[in-house]
């Protein structure tokens, strides 16, 4: 039952996805893109992570998402300047990434032909998830929260405004 | 067999009880919030269909069901037929974790009175509540008008805003309760509800609360006088329907969660478990009502300065201080 | 201080709003309770007769003319005596605008104003109104007023034989 709606999901969030990267218009692109990112917190959840389950909700699709579709709402892009067809120097990332998926696939399959190195079983409640969180990667924590938080320092820097106007008057 | 048999019946049973519970509530809050609103102002209200309006809900669905569903020309066909119906979906689902009375006792067996506890409830009721906004955002945006695409932008800044303030003020409540299920919430709050000890989370809760689920005063994705009616102008009949129930839903559902989470869901002295939510629920409601007949609404830019320079540091100095007093307390473990 | 004005004009309507809710409201439910008109209330029109019983009206016009959607329409006739009257008259009141030109445009007195307000109707023919449904029985707002006694024409009096009313002018003549 689990294996079934795990591939299920799977099937799901690859179609999705490949709706996504196909449709020419963005905002149905943002649609399936959201989709996916929904099948993919389904998994987190059957694979006995639903604290990762529910930030890919709330962060990716609830927040990231809602900022793409805000920009793309706010440019209104009209139907025909929509992408053009991509490059072939474009291309060559996905080609890459393809032959990877191919490469690791290829992989599993011939080393582990009936599936037996799955991945243990593992529940990760959200105490146990948060105590592994800081205590065994407390430092790694920290450094990626700088560096987040200099980058959103460097962004504000960056999108300032260039002359110094007077400030308005709040009434 | 037989057990499994029984289990899933009482699931139906309840789910079916809770659903109708849930729809007949949002109905007639729409006839209580026009009743309570007519009153504030002094008029009556609607008195007309059955004894004292009592039918209203009714007759506007009757009226909502037969009109035209209008399809404007220009808009995108599946967005603008499904976005209504993922509007009201969210709000329904989101009920889903609020548990609204103790485990009941029936045929020897335990029956929790929560659709389903999940461990990270309160997790999940975020990530529908921002889903909630693709309802309304995909709404203005397919219908192909100026009008509903400005409601749409308007409702998107404002619900991510203070979706970060909502969500930093429930961190105290989580440090608190130590759990994210809302089962174990309102069990920590057995003998003094959040709202007395933590008054600042549960006032910036609140607000956040009125403005995720767009009510005066910060009801800008509908302002009816700039807007003429925000993301929803384009539509009609039922679809239109479709969004006013998620709106009254949501508001069901944002008073449970707020009764859940600060007022000591169920418990209360004397009167039965599902009375005392039912009333506090409903206590929420009418204040969200209140608010709604007193206060005008905000300009844009008030809003967005009130959700990221006065709520958003408040929750973060209420974050650290609760956290503060809990480690002083010596709860750290 | 400004931020203690603030508070309190947030929180202050909530205790008005909370003292309205117990209050009685001030509507007036139309259909059973019914408000008292103020005596000069311009509602449909009417046409009333002169202290005599006859019409006022002497089908002038004068109304037709004045009425800003146009509404009123009727067919001068004469009787043998030089009295002039309406043979019908008609006003429509799916157009009338209750603005009262026309009224006040009578030289007569005959068209005025009624305080009968309650002409919904679902068929607009039956809005039309012909002389028979308009005319009433009385001298409306002012009974005493007959026109035929203020002026030259010889039909209830012989020609200057009013109260009023100066000899006819002798136009052949030029001596005072
Ligand atoms: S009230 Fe005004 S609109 Fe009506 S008939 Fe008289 S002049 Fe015409
Ligand atoms: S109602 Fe008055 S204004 Fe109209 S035609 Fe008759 S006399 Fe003239």
């Amino acid at each position: 039952m689990a294996s079934l709606l795990f591939y299920l999901l799977a099937a799901t969030a690859l179609l999705a996805t490949l709706l996504c990267i196909t449709r020419r218009s963005p905002v149905h692109a943002v649609i399936f893109l959201i989709n996916a990112f929904f099948a993919l917190a389904l998994m987190f959840y059957l694979l006995g992570a639903p604290l990762i389950a529910a930030w890919e909700v709330i962060v990716y699709a609830g927040a990231i998402m809602v900022l793409f579709l805000f920009v793309i709402m706010t440019l209104e892009l009209s139907p025909e300047s929509q992408r053009p067809a991509l490059s072939r120097r474009q291309w060559a990332p996905a080609l890459l990434l393809f032959l990877l998926l191919l490469i690791s696939a290829g992989l599993i399959l011939t080393f582990d032909p009936a599936g037996q190195a799955g991945v243990p079983f593992f529940y990760a409640s959200p105490r146990s998830f948060g105590a592994a969180l800081f205590n065994r990667y407390g430092l790694a924590v920290e450094i990626v929260s700088f560096q987040l938080l200099f980058a959103a320092a460097g962004a504000y820097y960056l999108g300032r405004r260039r002359k110094a106007r007077q400030p308005e008057e709040s009434s | 067999m037989n057990d499994l048999l029984l289990t899933g019946l009482l699931m139906l049973i309840k789910l079916g009880m809770i659903l109708a519970v849930l729809l007949t509530m949002a109905a007639y809050l729409v006839l209580a919030e026009r009743k309570l609103l007519a009153r504030m102002q002094r008029r009556y209200g609607p008195n007309r269909v059955g004894f004292g309006g009592m039918l209203q809900p009714l007759a506007d669905l009757i009226k909502l069901l037969t009109k035209e569903d209008f399809l404007p020309a220009q808009a995108d066909k599946w967005l603008f037929l499904l976005a209504p119906g993922l509007a009201a979906v969210t709000a329904l689902l989101a009920f889903a974790v609020v548990p609204f009375a103790p485990p009941l006792e029936l045929f020897g067996r335990q029956l929790p009175m929560v659709v389903c506890d999940l461990n990270v409830g309160i997790l999940y009721f975020f990530g529908l509540s921002s889903l909630a906004v693709y309802g309304v955002a995909l709404g203005g945006w397919a219908s192909n008008s100026k009008y509903a695409l400005l409601g749409a932008l308007r409702a998107m800044g404002q619900m991510l805003s203070y979706e970060l303030a909502m969500g930093l003020s429930i961190v105290p409540v989580i440090l608190m309760a130590r759990s994210f299920s809302l089962t174990e919430i309102v069990q920590a709050q057995a003998s003094l509800p959040f709202a007395l000890t933590n008054p600042l989370a549960f006032g910036i809760f609140f607000i956040a609360a009125l403005a995720e689920s767009k009510r005066t005063p910060f009801d800008l994705p509908e302002a009816e006088n700039e807007l003429v009616a925000g993301f929803h102008t384009e539509y009609s009949g039922m679809r239109f329907g479709l969004f006013f129930v998620g709106e009254y839903l949501n508001l069901v559902v944002l008073g449970a969660i707020i009764t859940s989470l600060f007022l000591g869901g169920w418990h209360g002295p004397l009167l039965p478990p599902i009375i005392w939510f039912l009333g506090k629920v409903l206590a929420v409601a009418f204040v969200f009502i209140w608010i709604r007949g007193t206060l005008p609404r905000l300009r844009y830019d008030q809003l967005m300065a009130f959700g990221w320079k006065a709520l958003l540091p408040l929750a973060l100095v209420n974050l650290l201080a609760t956290g503060g007093i809990l480690l002083w307390l010596g709860g750290a473990s | 201080m400004n931020l203690w004005r603030d508070i309190k004009g947030t929180f202050q309507p909530f205790w008005i709003t909370l003292r309205y809710l117990f209050k009685r409201p001030v509507t007036i439910s139309y259909p059973e309770q019914k408000r008292t008109l103020p005596p000069r209330y311009r509602a449909r029109m009417i046409l009333t007769r002169d202290p005599d019983g006859e019409e006022r009206c002497v089908a002038c016009h004068l109304c037709s003319a004045a009425c800003p959607v146009d509404c009123i329409s009727m067919q001068a006739a004469e009787r043998a005596d030089g009295r002039r009257h309406a043979a019908w008259f008609r006003i429509n009141f799916a157009r009338c605008i209750y603005c009262g030109l026309c009224a006040e445009a009578c030289p007569t007195l005959a068209i005025q104003m009624s305080s009968e307000y309650e002409l919904g109707n679902r068929d607009l023919l039956k809005l039309v109104w012909e002389k028979e449904d308009l005319l009433v029985d009385h001298g409306g707002k002012d009974p005493d007023y007959h026109f035929y006694r203020h002026t030259g024409i010889g039909v209830v009096a012989p020609r200057g034989g009013n109260n009023d009313e100066l000899p006819p002018v002798d136009i052949k003549t030029n001596l005072p």
